[in-house]
């Protein structure tokens, strides 16, 4: 059976499933990108394209922290609540703490590590599921922010400030800079530190990594905090470019965040996957969403749209395992 | 045994994408007869049953069964038409009665929507009677131990009247006695002329239980033959293709000092008061039952179980191991029982899995230096023969012998000197087998120490120094090697003496 040419020709063919894993994502995205600049004049438009980079940033550096934990092989729901306690906090320093920028970016963003650490404490700890922990993470904090804006938005924010969501670097918005950065230092991270590769392995197979050594539970409860820092950098990202921390800010955060991670072809049942899809994941989502607006598509059906993409994108990852499994 | 074949392969070949599995195999099952399946892992056995279940599609060739063409879909269309495998991994569901699980995918039905609870649990019952074991059909499957829950999947396949019956090593996880039994059953099963098809690594029980032998060796078909007519020699020759000189070639080795001492070891309900020491360059066996507390011995050593008292002394001195990792900062290194669910991550590369234990000491500030872990894995790969077309290969596609390597290169390249083996060859064919004791002779003559776990009793006979047996969470005896005898463990293992049996 095992002749060397035959054993080569199984390689090409698995070199084949992998570039098309890639490649196949891209393409998706090229055509619907073709197909919308087709349908509407206005959707090639430069400050289009800008407002759609720079939306995209706002869920996409949430989704480079959700690429971990899905490698990892767990789930976080809480996000949109953590963007919207973040976002408040950062608001009142702004408003009404006294407005010291620093306090008013630092201040969210341990705030946004330490509720991360939080849920993968208690689901690491308590042998619980991230999806239920992160679920009742979800509630706590939308209350959380409720409570501390008193039922009010909080407005007005320093041009300092302003910065972070709506500034410019030359011709590129600075959040789009913040998420391609955030991109390339997670893409060195998995391939090359030690912390990337034990994700794998822990996604991979969690029994086998705990036998050879490896600290699961720190990793994941890293993997968590991490998710928690990134999603209070959206939520300054996003109170910064609303000039207004919102009460309902990063509402349904989580579908957008896990179809873009998904969608770029991160397994959900962990250890595949990387964050470039992620970055064409989020590009698609936001690409779809925006199109449809330009279309004058009820905002109702973008949800519909979402969710099939979802949907589709969970079964051919499922097609592809059962391919190579057979 | 009537001279109309059953089952008959006709040029069966399965070609996956770049393998060949089977290669134009021919020849014939007799209607109730045992028949053995045997070969090295990778030579086509799994392929041909999954073919004949209908769990793959075959690629060119015929199967007849009962004389006529089959090609069967799916393994409920096989079981429907009456034949039944019963794989390592059950299909069962724990969740629900024995009952429920024989009479699954039929419920008997009154009024077309209610159970028929009743003749359900007659049914099975009677099941049980004809099978003549003592199973209560209203106990949920989750509390049975591995042993009923195989004549469960038995009873199941009858139930569908099976009329051929597929055993993948059924007797790979089951104690001596069980085995007497499952043996039992097999018998009365052909005296009522159900076809058997016998898969095993362990070639005396082809001997005792089965009539005739076919070989399988690289997707072809080497030879069938009457279980009387060939020696265990000219079997494994067939297997491997070449002459195994030793089947296991211990080499003899001085003992030296200690290195691992194990006092008073508790994990309450589980382990009690375990004493013991190690010393370098010697191979502990452990012996017992399944059951016995073995597995979660080496598992409490190695820090993955905590212990409620106890102490463990390395070189010595008394060793705090709280995790896997202090257990690998003292040189301890463990080989799980089930490779692919505990030891390797089958998603990932052989470069990345023989990484994983030393991807720190490669790196610098978090960085891992890529050369440095490339240098040692190609090392790895060479200094134990691992047979992979590269180290980027994905260890879900290596042969079960080549993935027991890959584990062990882990810790060779950890440079961990007392080895804890938990069935180090199960489900290993022989030529690998050989491999491993090898490198486990190459472990010693480096200064390590090893303690083996072992179902298999001639294998912890012939490569034991001294052997522990194990039963009920104590330690009940230490054999030297003079004083084991398969008995002596047997009788040890079983504690009283009317459950002593011996087998072959």
């Amino acid at each position: 059976m095992p002749v060397l040419v035959e054993e080569k020709s199984a390689q090409v063919f698995q070199k084949f499933f992998v570039f098309w894993d890639r490649v196949g994502i891209l393409l998706a995205f090229l055509v619907v990108f073709v197909m919308f600049g087709a349908l509407t004049p206005v959707f090639f438009h430069p400050l289009n394209i800008l407002n759609v980079i720079r939306q995209v940033s706002i869920i996409g550096v949430i989704a480079v922290g959700m690429t971990f934990v899905i490698l990892l092989g767990g789930i976080d729901l809480s996000v949109g609540s953590i963007v919207a306690f973040t976002g408040i906090i950062a608001a009142g320093f702004q408003v009404k703490w006294g407005g010291s920028l620093f306090l008013s970016i630092v201040v969210p963003l341990l705030i946004g590590g330490g509720i991360g650490f939080l849920n993968g404490f208690i689901s690491t700890k308590g042998k619980l599921h991230p999806f239920i922990v992160t679920l009742g993470m979800m509630s706590i904090f939308r209350g959380a922010t409720l409570l501390v804006a008193q039922g009010k938005p909080i407005s007005g924010m320093s041009p300092a400030f302003r910065f972070i969501g709506a500034g410019m670097v030359g011709p590129i918005p600075f959040p789009v800079i913040l998420f391609l950065g955030c991109v390339i230092i997670a893409g060195i991270v998995l391939k090359r530190t030690v912390f990337g590769r034990y994700i794998y392995a822990i996604g991979g197979n969690e029994e086998a990594a705990l036998l050879s050594g490896i600290m699961v539970e720190r990793y994941k409860i890293s993997a968590f905090t991490l998710l928690g820092f990134l999603s209070g950098l959206s939520g300054l990202i996003l109170t910064s470019r609303l000039n207004s921390g919102e009460l309902v800010a990063g509402q349904g955060y989580e579908l957008d965040v896990i179809a873009s991670v998904v969608i770029g072809g991160t397994s959900l049942m962990g250890g595949e996957g990387g964050v470039y899809g992620t970055l064409i994941g989020a590009l698609l989502i936001g690409v779809v969403s925006n199109g449809l607006n330009l279309l004058g598509v009820q905002p109702y059906w973008q949800m519909i749209v979402k969710g099939v993409i979802v949907i589709f994108a969970v079964l051919l990852d499922r097609l592809k395992r059962r391919f190579r499994t057979a | 045994m009537s001279d109309a074949p059953i089952l008959h392969f006709e040029k069966l070949t399965k070609r996956f994408p770049g393998v060949l599995a089977l290669d134009g195999v021919t020849f014939s099952i007799q209607k109730g007869e045992v028949h053995a399946l045997v070969g090295e892992n990778g030579a086509g056995k799994s392929t041909l049953i999954k073919i004949v279940t209908g769990v793959y599609q075959k690629t060119a060739g015929e199967i007849f069964f009962e004389g006529k063409p089959v090609n069967f879909s799916s393994p409920h269309e096989a079981l429907k038409n009456g034949i039944a495998a019963i794989y390592q991994e059950f299909n069962l569901i724990p969740a629900l009665t024995v009952a429920e699980n024989i009479f699954m995918g039929h419920h008997f039905v009154t009024r077309r929507f209610f159970v028929d609870w009743n003749r359900m649990r007659k049914e099975a019952q009677e099941l049980m009677r004809f099978l003549d074991v003592d199973i209560d059909v209203d106990q949920k499957v989750r509390d049975l131990g591995v042993a009923k829950k195989q004549v469960v999947e038995i009873a199941k396949a009858l139930s569908h009247r099976a009329r051929v019956l597929i055993m993948d090593e059924p007797t790979a996880t089951l104690a001596q006695k069980e085995i007497e039994r499952l043996f039992r059953i097999i018998k009365v099963l052909k005296s009522e002329g159900v076809t058997i098809v016998y898969i095993s690594h362990r070639l005396e029980e082809i001997y005792e239980i089965c009539d005739r032998v076919t070989v399988l060796r690289d997707g072809r078909h080497i030879a069938t033959r009457d279980v009387r007519d060939v020696t265990m020699e000219d079997l494994i020759r067939m297997m491997v293709g070449r002459e195994v000189v030793e089947r296991f070639p211990r080499v003899s080795h001085t003992a030296g000092e200690e290195v691992l001492r194990v006092e008073g070891l508790t994990r309450r309900g589980v382990l009690e008061n375990i004493s013991f020491s190690l010393r370098k360059g010697e191979i502990l066996g452990i012996a017992g039952m399944v059951g016995s507390g073995r597995t979660e011995l080496l598992r409490a050593i190695y820090g993955v179980d905590p212990i409620d008292e106890g102490k463990i002394y390395i070189r010595g001195k008394e060793a705090r191991i709280r995790s896997p990792l202090d257990a690998i900062n003292h040189g301890i290194a463990l080989l799980p029982e089930e490779r692919k669910v505990h030891g390797l991550v089958l998603l990932l590369s052989v470069l990345d899995n023989l990484g994983l234990p030393i991807l720190p000491l490669v790196s610098v500030r978090g960085f891992i230096q890529d050369g440095r872990l490339k240098a040692i894995a190609q090392d790895m790969v060479q200094h134990m023969n691992i047979k992979t077309p590269s180290l980027f290969q994905r260890v879900m596609y290596l042969s079960g012998g080549n993935q027991q390597k890959v584990v062990l290169g882990k810790w060779f390249a950890r440079n961990c000197d007392i080895y804890l083996f938990d069935e180090p060859t199960r489900g290993i064919d022989v030529g690998a087998k050989v491999e491993i004791y090898h490198l486990m002779n190459r472990l010693l003559e480096r200064g390590a120490s090893i303690v083996m776990v072992s179902s298999e009793l001639p294998e912890v006979l012939a490569m034991s120094d001294r052997i522990l047996v194990m039963r009920e969470g104590r330690v009940v005896g230490e054999l030297s090697r003079e004083e084991a005898t398969k008995e002596a463990i047997l009788r040890l293992a079983l504690g009283r003496r009317e459950e002593y049996a011996s087998v072959g």
